[in-house]
């Protein structure tokens, strides 16, 4: 039986999310708390989340219940009902992820800001990360860049790229590429050139701020008109690693159903569950959700960066092999 | 045939693409938060040792190989194959001289070999780490110079070809490394 990880690491750990509250805290942003089980679940072809059954007074045949991969639909429900700017540091679940930087189960630090754009919230983010990892890791000023500039030292606008000129691409750039890709749908490739070529340079001793996605590719986003439009999503990554993952978030109840109904029909054309769609969270869209931007951050990868570490075993107190 | 899904991959695990055996080296997941999850493997060919990259869209799957590693003694080459044998059924296999690659020179008669079969046919034999041969054919060399500083060529009785140390002479036994392909050491009969 390996040891567990050391209490140092655990005392770095304890540390980061006391700085995580005293930062809330000081923006009067409010730490909230939000079931871990729904009857609901995402929909997004993605992430498959974990499923489990309730028996009990309620339930005398046991119902369904999912995990949920982020606390993203109540919290929501909870900013229509009036909260206000929340946070939560939140255990989320996500079968079918484990590797060096994944782990199956994992903590967010998730929060919204109402009134805030993705550009004013990602501005709040990069303080966020600075504050963890100060002293620790020597960061140079923040960079921004938008998802198309990411693609073009390969040559390619990843807005109006086809397949054909994506899998040019990676064969140039002597990407292996799997079998079985799709023939019409981009996203795939992008996402193969994404993980092999480029995200592995991003954010090289700085943060990254990636910007404005393909709308394919941000289901819970705003769209901002444009030619071609694009989805109000970013991400944050730091030496290669993916760190964060936010949005302008979109209000629209009959657009959001629309998307979770697009991307059930996704999972059903792939042989996926089809997911039951979160019903509260749509109904609360209704009633009006304010204008606000939220964003997930992956505490334990920030920890293994503050730690020095490579991998999130060496920063969680029992990895899932051991757990 | 076993089927292996991605999730499966480890190292170490043997897989069939486009009609070779390889083995699996490394094996990492990558997935951006919100896309497509792949598995990105580095494989070794089981027939020519080259390693590649590849990658596969994670949850889908591959055709297992049927490569095992069996030790087998080796019994005679009839100067075309090889011949080995399982010591405990008795049962007989031969190897060619792809199978064989640099192998042959350092098997004597009963050698015990790990020997790699795919569908019950070699791909490669690998020999003792050690093994205890004598010289047949060395330079006198120089007396007095025990250093073994430069050293000099000696023929083995397998006609296999070795540095040894000066002060080595014909007739003696010696041990070889054969992962090195160096000289060990002198052996006392």
């Amino acid at each position: 039986m390996a040891p567990p990880t050391p209490l140092p690491i655990l005392r770095l750990r304890a540390e980061l999310l006391a700085r995580t509250r005293a930062f809330f805290a000081a923006r009067d942003v409010l730490e909230v708390e939000t079931p871990m089980l729904s009857v609901a679940a995402t929909t997004d072809p993605h992430l498959a989340s974990f499923a489990t059954q309730y028996s009990g007074p309620g339930s005398c045949h046991g119902q369904p219940f999912y995990l949920h991969t982020s606390p993203e639909f109540p919290m929501k429900r909870l900013l229509a009902a009036g909260s206000g700017c929340i946070y939560q540091i939140a255990r989320v679940f996500r079968d079918g992820e484990a590797g060096r930087r994944h782990n199956p189960e994992f903590t967010l630090v998730e929060w919204y800001r109402v009134g805030f754009d993705h550009h004013q919230l990602m501005a709040e983010a990069a303080e966020l990360a600075s504050v963890l990892l100060a002293d620790r890791v020597p960061l140079a000023k923040p960079e921004w860049r938008s998802y198309r500039e990411l693609f073009t030292p390969l040559g390619l606008d990843p807005h109006r790229v086809t397949v054909a000129g994506l899998a040019a691409c990676a064969e140039r750039c002597g990407v292996p590429v799997p079998p079985g890709m799709p023939l019409e749908d981009t996203d795939p490739w992008l996402d193969l050139l994404l993980t092999h070529c480029i995200e592995p340079h991003l954010g090289q001793g700085r943060l990254c701020f990636v910007y404005d996605y393909p709308a394919s590719q941000a289901a819970l986003a705003r769209l901002r008109p444009g030619d071609p439009p694009v989805g109000e999503r970013f991400e944050l990554y730091l030496n290669g690693i993916e760190l964060a993952n936010g949005f302008h978030e979109l209000g629209d109840a009959v657009e959001q159903r629309r998307r979770f109904e697009a991307e059930n029909a996704v999972r059903r054309a792939q042989g996926l569950p089809v997911m039951p769609i979160d019903e509260n969270l749509l109904a609360a869209l209704e009633t009006g959700l304010p204008d606000c931007a939220g964003v997930a951050l992956g505490f334990d990868r920030l920890v293994m960066l503050a730690a020095g570490k490579n991998s999130l075993a060496e920063v969680l107190a029992f990895p899932f092999e051991q757990a | 045939m076993a089927i292996y899904s991605t999730n499966e991959f480890k190292s170490g695990l043997k897989i069939m693409l486009d009609g070779d055996p390889y083995a699996v080296v490394e094996n990492e997941f990558v997935k951006p938060g919100k896309g497509q999850a792949f598995n990105r493997v580095k494989v070794r060919n089981l027939k020519t040792g080259r390693v590649i990259e590849r990658t596969f869209k994670s949850g889908d799957t591959v055709e297992g190989a049927d490569v095992v590693d069996i030790e087998l003694q080796y019994l005679y080459n009839d100067g075309e194959y090889w011949h080995f044998m399982d010591p405990q059924s008795f049962e007989q296999i031969t190897a060619d001289a792809t199978a064989m690659g640099d192998s042959a020179k350092w098997l004597k008669e009963e050698a015990i070999c790990q020997v790699t079969l795919w569908n019950g046919v070699p791909l490669s034999v690998a020999p003792p780490n050690f093994v205890i041969m004598t010289i047949v054919e060395t330079d006198p060399g120089l007396r007095g110079d025990t250093s073994g500083g430069g050293g000099k060529p000696a023929t083995l009785e397998t006609g296999a070809v070795v540095r040894v140390p000066l002060f080595v002479q014909s007739g003696e036994v010696i041990k070889i490394d054969t992962r090195t392909g160096e000289y060990a050491s002198r052996v006392k009969e």
